[in-house]
């Protein structure tokens, strides 16, 4: 069976034939899959859903009760048979309730890998390599310029500063969903034993991560309360509202943004981050091939990001490579992801 | 270097100058001679290695890594330092062995240059990454820390308690590594010996202002000259305490540039310190800044290009003369002393801004409309506007209230499709934000007519880059072809300032100064102007044959 008989890329975006199915639509179809929550790869209006049970929950919190016409949980490693092809959902590492996805058929295995990172984080479970003949990779940060150091490194940055500047808020931009929680848990993992406040957009997400059993910390709204009082806080908010007068609130505010894109410092500056964090929910450069060559497939194709430099290195290494420029993914580490 | 390195990326992402100065202070405080001086050196661009260029950078990286990548990663960080020092492949088990800015620069002095590539990539295994940018940027120069020479001298003032004119003072008589600078600041030196004329004064700086703004103001209370399209620099020529000719050409914020205009620094033969425009003189007439800039672009001044680009400084005021500080007089005052000036050094490099006659503001409204026959004469396209002075205005340091005034000519403006993008450089690296835009032929095509990467805001920027991440059609290395159809496309307001006619482009016409001025999310491609329309720009004697 060839691969592109199972999925192959259209403009609304990945799509099933047999199962008359999309993997993370752009635009509303009759049937869906989704890998995750964030917003450009699950959007409202679909017949029906099929995801894990978190991200349906996310979905929910974010779009209301009314996202979708009909959804259906698919637990990790469960299958389901729709058209001929077998389905089945594995963790992506890459926030709460994130999966990649193998659809089968024929004796082929294509798995879409959504988006997903390598490295720990204490708030979802961790990749799981899914052989397979063709894996649809996302690109996001597929420049040798980008390694990622570890998140643990990055907090104990962040730890450092507010020792160096008492006095100070250190408000930091991270995105609502995945980033933001795995800045909560690996500050409590550093031993930060103060109060993580958060900024009021954060809220809903924040909780659904601690009904889940993800362990934050001790989170609190940012309410109004004399500059003086935050002192010393650290403070999370979406990155947009690093710009806004909200921050003006806090006293002598250190603005501080996580984000992958904090690796190149126009864009550090760009965002006006004082104190750059590279802390990401994507694979790095090493971690992309590392990964392509754990699932042994011999034939790769590139959903979105640099898929140039992906692409070049693939054929260096005797894989079939194709770049898919599906349009509409890759912007919830972009600044103005926090409207999102 | 880790130490430097630290300064440096703290003082990158430091936006307050508050901040920037305690991080400096600070450094110099806690860094020994003579780290520290190279340091200062480095930051105030008085370093250059004649053998470490940007050229050696790029042969390593050519070396150690893949040329496709590195050409992509280059692409997309936009800064050539940045791009090595953060793909350069790490060898963890040396990284921040023991190295000191002064062993870097005394290295790059002193290396021959056949061995300078392998002692550089030793440096650069022995580093982190952040000490890898560091070293890097030594070699490329242009350290983009927002640091100016100002800034720096007014670090050392508040080390030492003293007034940053103070050290502004003795600083002609002081060279890197300044350890007899250090040595005065700190008390344990004697003062290095000073000039009182050749130093660099804060330039008085001038505010925007619209018609509405000054019809109350009483035309009889001001002056007015032409705001020429140059430079603004400061001469400042005289003779140190052991009676030596010193000159030296200073930029608007206190760079010495004298290196870059040899031609023009040995003409000083003055005992004064001048302020007005660098500009180019051919045929006769002043050049527009399209030509200075083919001048300010070359790394190496040679005779050739001082030949083909002569260089002389249109002067509009006197800051001192002999030992006389000249700025507490009121500027008519000020202005009589410099036509004296100029008519006794005919030999200088030098000429008077000469002043527009007007009566009432309706006369000055007409000059600036109309600078050719306004009284700038053949120097017309050199104008961007008028500046206008209070007759009883002394000269202030920075941009005082109700002294100055820019009164700009109105730039032209037209409707453009977007039609290519490419990832910028410096602040804008890493996003699409260098824009190709065109304009609708007879034929209904459209044809390029110009770039522009500013004129956006932040959020703009963000917006525009994501409009060519999901409209790209096409793929030319680094180009991205945009949707530009008549129906579908991004249409841009375009501002600039003249158009010429040009054989190098393909519609015959180049635009100068162009930038965005509005984002038309609202217009249809098939809305935009025409070439037909744009050609009505062309400046007199270029209209296109009818």
């Amino acid at each position: 069976m060839q691969a592109a008989q199972i999925l192959h890329p259209r403009p609304e975006g990945l799509y099933c034939p047999k199962a008359d199915l999309y993997v993370d639509p752009t635009r509303p179809v009759p049937r869906a899959l989704i890998t995750h929550g964030h917003s450009d790869h699950a959007r409202m209006g679909h017949g029906s859903v099929l995801a894990t049970a978190e991200t349906l929950a996310i979905m929910r919190a974010r779009m209301g009760p009314d996202f979708a016409g009909a959804t259906q949980v698919l637990k990790y490693g469960e299958a389901i048979e729709l058209g001929g092809v077998k389905f089945s959902l594995h963790s992506a590492g890459h926030v709460l309730g994130s999966a990649q996805v193998a659809a089968e058929c024929g004796g082929t295995r294509v798995v879409v890998s959504g988006d997903y990172k390598r490295q720990p984080d204490p708030t979802c479970p961790p990749f799981e390599v899914v052989p397979c003949d063709v894996f649809i990779t996302e690109a996001t940060f597929a420049l040798p310029v980008f390694t990622h150091p570890s998140a643990e490194h990055e907090v104990r940055k962040l730890l450092a500063s507010v020792a160096m500047f008492p006095e100070r808020a250190h408000v930091v931009g991270a995105y609502a969903l995945g980033n933001a929680q795995r800045v909560m848990a690996e500050l409590v993992r550093a031993g930060w034993d103060k109060p993580i406040f958060v900024h009021g957009a954060m809220l809903d997400l924040v909780k659904l991560y601690q009904e889940c059993g993800v362990e934050l910390g001790d989170v609190r709204h940012v309410e109004t309360a004399p500059k003086s009082f935050y002192a010393g806080a650290i403070v999370l908010c979406p990155p947009g509202a690093l710009q806004t007068p909200w921050v003006r609130r806090f006293p002598d505010p250190v603005t501080s943004v996580a984000s992958g894109w904090m690796r190149i410092r126009a864009r550090a500056r760009q965002q006006g981050a004082e104190l750059p964090l590279v802390i990401s929910d994507h694979a790095d450069w090493c971690d992309l091939q590392r990964t392509i060559k754990d699932t042994g497939a011999g034939e790769i194709w590139i959903t979105h990001g640099e898929a140039d430099a992906l692409a070049h290195w693939c054929d260096q290494q005797g894989l079939k490579a194709r770049a898919l420029h599906l349009v509409g993914y890759g912007d919830e580490e972009e600044p103005s992801g926090a409207a999102a | 270097m880790n130490r430097f390195a630290a300064l440096l990326d703290r003082l990158a992402y430091e936006p307050r100058r508050l901040g920037k100065l305690a991080l400096l202070e600070a450094y110099f405080r806690e860094t020994p001679d003579p780290d520290r001086g190279w340091a200062l050196a480095a930051m105030t661009g008085a370093l250059t290695f004649k053998n470490a260029k940007a050229g050696l950078i790029r042969n390593l990286a050519a070396e150690r890594t893949d040329p496709v990548l590195f050409g992509l990663s280059y692409d997309f960080v936009g800064d050539l330092a940045e791009t090595v020092a953060l793909m350069w492949p790490a060898d963890e088990t040396r990284a921040n062995a023991q190295l000191t800015i002064t062993d870097v620069v005394e290295g790059l002095q002193s290396t021959p240059k056949d061995k300078l590539p392998e002692v550089v990539a030793s440096w650069l295994d022995r580093l982190d990454e952040h000490g890898r940018w560091a070293l890097l940027k030594l070699i490329t120069g242009a350290l983009r820390i927002g640091v100016s020479a100002r800034l720096a001298r007014t670090a050392l003032a508040q080390l030492a308690g003293k007034t940053a004119d103070e050290v502004e003072d003795v600083w002609h008589a002081v060279d890197p590594p300044y350890t007899d600078l250090f040595a005065w600041l700190e008390g344990s030196g004697e003062a290095p010996s000073v000039s009182t004329t050749v130093r660099f004064y804060p330039p008085m700086l001038s505010h925007p202002i619209d018609p509405e703004e000054f019809a109350p103001l009483n035309a009889a209370d001001f002056v007015a000259e032409w705001k020429w399209d140059g430079i603004r620099v400061q001469a400042a020529s005289g003779k140190d305490a052991n009676g030596k000719h010193i000159a030296r050409l200073y930029s608007r914020t206190g760079e010495d540039i004298s290196g870059s205009f040899p031609d023009l620094v040995a003409g000083f033969d003055f005992d004064a310190v001048l302020d007005g425009e660098l500009l180019i003189k051919r045929g006769g007439g002043v050049q527009d800044f399209n030509t200075l800039q083919q001048r300010l672009n070359r790394k190496s001044v040679n005779a050739k290009l001082m030949a083909e680009f002569p260089a002389f400084i249109r002067v509009y005021d006197l800051l001192a003369e002999g030992d006389d500080d000249l700025r507490v007089l009121p500027f008519i005052e000020r202005r009589a002393k410099l036509e004296a000036f100029v008519r006794a050094h005919p030999l200088a490099p030098i000429d008077l801004s000469e002043m527009i006659r007007f009566d009432t503001w309706n006369d000055l409204s007409a000059a600036r409309a109309d600078p050719s026959h306004g009284g700038a004469g053949i120097d017309a396209e050199a104008v961007e506007g008028v500046m206008i002075k209070r007759r009883d205005a002394p000269y202030l340091a920075g941009r005082p209230k109700g002294y100055w005034f820019k009164w700009k000519r109105d730039p032209m403006v037209i409707d453009a499709v977007l039609m290519y993008a490419q990832r910028g450089s410096g602040k804008r690296s890493s996003f699409y934000s260098d824009y190709t835009f065109g304009v609708w032929t007879e034929a209904g095509e459209l044809t390029p007519v110009g770039k522009a990467y500013f004129g956006f805001t932040d959020e703009e920027l963000i917006e525009l880059d994501r409009f060519v991440r999901n409209n790209t059609e096409n793929r030319f290395g680094p180009v991205r072809e945009v949707t530009h159809t008549k129906t579908k496309g991004l249409v841009v307001e375009v501002a600039f300032e003249g158009l010429q006619r040009s054989t190098r482009h393909k519609s015959g016409v180049a635009m100068r100064f162009p930038r965005f001025s509005r984002i038309r999310w609202d217009k249809r491609p098939s809305d935009a102007d025409t070439l037909e329309a744009l050609q009505k720009f062309l400046s007199k004697g270029q209209a296109p044959p009818s």
